[in-house]
Parts: C-alpha cells; sequence; structure tokens
C-alpha cells in the first residue's frame, strides 16, 4: 500500500521529535545517527513491511533487523508511532529496567525480530540465518536490514555479503545508511557507483538512491525487484542529523548530549519544517 | 582401548542424524574445511549449511536460523568457533539467550600435530562465564552421542565441547542419562573426590585404581555438565572425603578445577588440587606424547590426589 509522500514525511517528522525528546529525557542515546535513518524507517514501516502491530508475531510477516543498533531510537519511535507498543515506553529509554534498552532486545519489544546491533557488523549475518529458515519454512516474507556505513568496516559484514550471494539468498533486503560525506568515506570507496559496483561484484544486485526521499528508496527498490536469485542492496544516502540543522552532517557532534536548551531549538526546528507540507 | 577407536567428534554427526528424522526443524551449519563436515551433510544435504571457513558468520547466521524458529546445531574447529565468533556469540547468542547449540570439534590439546594455534585450551573458560550458557564436556562417544540428542529440546545456548582424537569407552553404549547440570558418579570413595571431564575421566578411573591399591577409596564424578556444574553430587561428595582433585584437557585457569574450588569455596572449604594446563599453550605432537608431556595422566592425578588427601579437612 503505497502512501503518499507527504504521510511519509508527517510521519518521519513526528518521529524525529520524538526521537529528540527521548534521547533529550534519557540525556544518553545517538542522536543524528538516529535521525539519518528516520525516513529510510518511515518508508519501510508505512510503504514496504507487511507487518501488524495487531499481531506483531504472525508467522509470514516480513522481518527486520536493525543492524545499525546505534539507530536504536529510530526504531522506537517508529515501532511505537506504528502502534506496536504505548508511545509512553520511549520516555524510559535507556533506564534501569526498561523494555527499551540502548540497543534493541530480540523478542522482548514487539516487533523487533533480531538483536538491534550494539556490536558493528552482525545484522546482516542474523538476516541470512532468518531468510534461510523462513526459505526452508516455505515462507514468501522478506527479510530487511538496514546496516550504518560505519559497519562495512567489519569483516564479519562481507562474510555475510558473501554468505547470501552463496546461498541465493534472494529474500533479503539490506539497506546501508551512507551518511558519509566523500571527502569523509575513504572505506570502502568514495562513489556509489563504485561501491554498488562492489557489492554486484558478490552476486548482488545493488541500486544508490537518496535515503530521505520517499519515492527514490521506492523506486530504487522496485528496480532491485527485477534481479531475481540474488540478494538486494540499496546504498541510501543520508545526513547525520538529518532534520536539524545544527546537527547536520556533523559526525563529530555524534555522540554529543544536548542540553536541555538545544533540545527545545531542535524540537522547535522539527515543529516548523512540518508546517510547509 | 575399545577397537572402534571413536572420538566425541565422531558422535555428532551420527547423533545429529538420529534425531534429524524426527524433527524436521533440525539443521546444522558447519564451518571450517570439507574434513570437518559430518555425515549429516551427506545423510541431509537440504538441512546442512556450510558457508566455509567464516566463524564470525556462521555464528551469526545460526542465531538468524533459530530466531526463525529453526532448532540449529552449528559446528567448527573449537579454537576458531569460540575465539573468532566471540563477539557473535556473546552479543547475538548469548546476551538474547537463543537456543543455539553450538559444538566446537577438534577441542583441547589432542588436537595433536597441528599445534598452539588449534589446540584450544581455553574454550571452556570463554563459555563458561556467560550468564545462561550450558557447558558440555563429554568423555566418550556415547556420552558425547546422547547429550547431542538431549540438548537439541533445550531452549538456550549451549556449547558442547568435541575432541577429535578416539577416546576409550567409560560408558556402555546406548547408555542415555546425560543432561546439563548433570553429573555421574562412576565410583563411590570415602577418601578423595576425582571430578574430571572428557579425556581426563577414563584417566581419573585408572587413578582410582592405583589409589585403592594404597588404601586411599577415590570417588570418581564425571562433571561432564561443566556449567551449570552437578552441584549436588560434588558437595556431598567432599563433604565425606573432606578433599578433591580435578582433572581437565584445558588451562587451569576458567576451566572445572576454578568451577569447583569456587563452589567448594562458598560452601564447604576442602583442599582442591588441579591437574590441567598450567600457564603454556600446546604445540605439535601426537596426542599420547602430549598428554604425557602437558601431565594430563592418571599418575598425574595419584600424586594430586596423594597431597589433597594428606592436606584434607577431618
Amino acid at each position: 500500500m503505497l502512501r503518499e509522500p507527504s504521510f511519509l514525511a508527517e510521519k518521519a517528522s513526528e518521529i524525529r521529535r520524538d526521537v529528540v525528546r527521548m534521547i533529550g529525557l534519557a540525556r544518553s542515546g545517538r542522536l543524528a545517527s538516529s535521525l539519518s535513518i528516520v525516513d529510510i524507517l518511515a518508508w519501510l514501516y508505512w510503504d514496504v513491511l507487511s507487518v501488524d502491530p495487531a499481531d506483531p508475531w504472525f508467522e509470514s510477516r516480513d522481518r527486520f533487523v536493525l543492524s545499525k543498533g546505534r539507530g536504536a531510537p529510530a526504531l522506537y519511535a517508529t515501532l511505537a508511532n506504528r502502534k506496536f507498543f504505548e508511545r509512553d515506553e520511549l520516555w524510559s529509554y535507556r533506564r534501569l529496567g526498561a523494555m527499551l534498552q540502548g540497543y534493541p532486545q530480540a523478542l522482548r519489544i514487539p516487533g523487533v525480530d533480531a538483536p538491534g546491533g550494539g556490536s558493528f557488523g552482525m545484522g546482516l549475518g542474523i538476516a541470512n540465518g532468518l531468510a534461510i529458515a523462513l526459505r526452508r519454512g516455505r515462507s514468501p516474507c522478506r527479510v530487511f536490514c538496514l546496516a550504518g556505513e560505519e559497519e562495512l568496516q567489519e569483516g564479519a559484514f562481507w562474510e555475510a555479503v558473501i554468505a547470501a550471494s552463496r546461498f541465493c539468498l534472494d529474500s533479503i533486503c539490506l539497506v546501508i545508511d551512507r551518511y558519509r560525506t566523500k571527502e569523509e568515506a575513504g572505506i570502502p570507496s568514495a562513489s556509489d557507483e563504485a561501491f554498488c559496483e562492489k557489492i554486484r561484484s558478490f552476486g548482488w544486485t545493488a541500486e544508490a538512491c537518496d535515503g530521505h526521499d520517499f519515492s527514490s528508496l521506492g523506486g530504487a527498490l522496485r528496480l532491485l525487484g527485477q534481479g531475481a536469485g540474488r540478494p538486494k542492496c540499496l546504498l541510501a544516502r543520508t545526513r547525520l542529523g538529518k532534520g536539524v540543522s545544527f546537527l547536520e552532517g556533523d559526525s563529530s557532534g555524534e555522540s554529543e548530549v544536548l542540553d536541555r536548551e538545544r533540545v527545545d531549538k531542535a524540537l522547535r526546528e522539527l515543529e516548523k519544517e512540518e508546517d510547509p507540507l | 582401548m575399545n577397537a572402534a577407536g571413536r572420538s566425541t567428534g565422531d558422535a555428532y554427526g551420527h547423533a545429529l542424524i538420529s534425531i534429524a528424522a524426527s524433527d524436521e526443524r533440525i539443521v546444522a551449519l558447519e564451518g571450517g574445511d570439507a574434513a570437518w563436515s559430518s555425515p549429516f551433510s551427506e545423510s541431509y544435504p537440504e538441512r546442512c549449511f556450510n558457508a566455509g571457513g567464516a566463524e564470525q558468520n556462521l555464528i551469526l547466521t545460526a542465531a538468524g536460523l533459530a530466531l526463525g524458529g529453526d532448532n540449529v546445531f552449528v559446528s567448527s574447529y573449537a579454537a576458531f568457533l569460540t575465539g573468532k565468533g566471540y563477539d557473535q556469540i556473546r552479543t547475538a547468542v548469548a546476551i538474547p539467550s537463543l537456543p543455539v547449540r553450538i559444538a566446537g570439534l577438534g577441542a583441547g590439546l589432542t588436537a595433536g600435530e597441528e599445534g598452539a594455534c588449534h589446540q584450544t585450551l581455553e574454550d571452556i573458560a570463554l563459555m563458561r562465564v556467560f550468564p545462561g550458557m550450558t557447558v558440555l564436556v563429554p568423555a566418550d562417544y556415547t556420552a558425547a552421542f546422547a547429550l547431542l540428542k538431549n540438548v537439541a529440546g533445550v531452549q538456550k545456548p549451549v556449547y558442547i565441547r568435541l575432541g577429535a582424537a578416539a577416546t576409550p569407552d567409560v560408558y556402555e553404549e546406548g547408555d542415555e542419562a546425560f543432561f546439563p547440570g548433570g553429573g555421574r558418579v562412576l565410583r563411590e570413595g570415602t577418601g578423595v573426590t576425582l571430578c574430571c571431564c572428557g579425556i581426563m575421566v577414563h584417566e581419573a578411573l585408572r587413578a582410582a585404581d592405583v589409589l585403592a591399591r594404597q588404601n586411599i577409596s577415590a570417588e570418581v564424578i564425571d562433571c561432564y555438565s561443566v556449567s551449570p556444574l552437578p552441584v549436588q553430587a560434588i558437595l556431598d561428595s567432599v563433604h565425606r572425603t573432606g578433599c578433591c582433585v580435578t582433572a581437565e584437557e584445558h588451562f587451569a585457569s576458567g576451566g572445572l578445577g576454578e568451577a569447583v574450588a569456587s563452589l567448594t569455596g562458598a560452601n564447604y572449604p576442602v583442599p582442591v588440587k588441579m591437574v590441567a594446563v598450567f600457564d603454556k599453550f600446546g604445540q605439535s605432537g601426537s596426542p599420547p606424547e602430549l598428554k604425557e608431556y602437558y601431565g594430563l595422566t592418571a599418575s598425574q592425578i595419584v600424586s594430586a590426589a596423594m597431597q589433597a588427601w594428606i592436606m584434607r579437612r577431618r
């Protein structure tokens, strides 16, 4: 079910505001990394994934594996907005005893199918296992995995890239949050096209797209749909801190905790952003 | 010595085959080279996946299969599975407490000629520290076969240590009474408690024969479940004997010996002497030579037992 871009934009804006609030309240968590993947998550959860908040574990649901654990607040806020659990849970994020731990715990949070990172480069390998199990069970459902560009430095990531191709896991769709500027990138290659070629050389299909543009994401996924028998990779160009001007594109402030004043400033900015749409 | 000359590792494929027919969710992930592929892969090629020597991905894929509802066994060389795959076991299996059975093949000093790199003497320590991880070290083919069968229904992470060298039979073929948390009192005695696991069980039984001739009656407990330990059997025994010797094919650090010492220390302190590898890596050699060189023998157990007995709690 394709939604109006304005609907998705509104959802993304609501999620961004919740992300700022929950990290502000917790005084801990990675804001810039979370904001960069909000549009991707809104697109996935309202436009792409076959999931049911009323029955979060139904067997033929599409699976989602968050490899980029740093973006956990964005996933939490998305799941809450999608009504997988009470929005109030967001306000105890990272507190002792909270359901929403620093990194997502598998099967303990409605809608969370797999352990969510914490240690880099693990999501794709887990997604591979899920895809094999689902294929064995003749389930037609897909497995989406969202990884951060920083995880591509891990050997285990590339082991999983090879294995997905070796086992012909065409139900896998890996989305890479590619937020580095060309100057910062270096690893593994500077240009999007060179990167896509690299992934294709392992037997995948791959397309680059704009990770903040829903129709670009959708278009790239449709293109990949034609590569039967091969795992799919979407290289989604994003910006760290997307939506908050004083965080955008600045990887140095990644782990900085915003004080009260800057939380308010970020919220005001995100509220303004909503109007023109 | 048994004529068949079977290792605990030989039980791996056989046990999986024996349970696979009645449980179609049983799948095996195999790492390493072809030498480590089990007969299971021949009997059930569609339920066996080998992605080469990539142990990190192997563990992650096992976690994914478990999340997808499959009944997963994953095997590779113990040194690399627990070494390279450590962070993956910790993050993707142990913390979420997924039912993944990890079989470390070619474990211990008796990996033999390959030398120090392949001889893992720390895998028990690495796995034992994880909350909720069951750690099993069978003494022979029969025990390994039964444990592998019995853990298929355990909904928690399990590490089972399997060796490549043939071991003498300790148990009657078909004996299936082996479970996580279990231990077997193989000989009753009142003079000294011998807690052992793996290839050292046979050595401990031989040591008990020697000790009997010297009028020390040794109680031999096969602590095949190193975590959780067979707590009651061990404490009951040391209450009677007042002293203990542990024996294992592992570093003294972090293995069965330290587990037993910490259990008795907290509950009923008695002298605990350890027969293990002290502060040295392995090296190339034949399994019998290595056992002798590193002191993993019945005679070492006998002398440790004499020392413990002299210091025994009365």
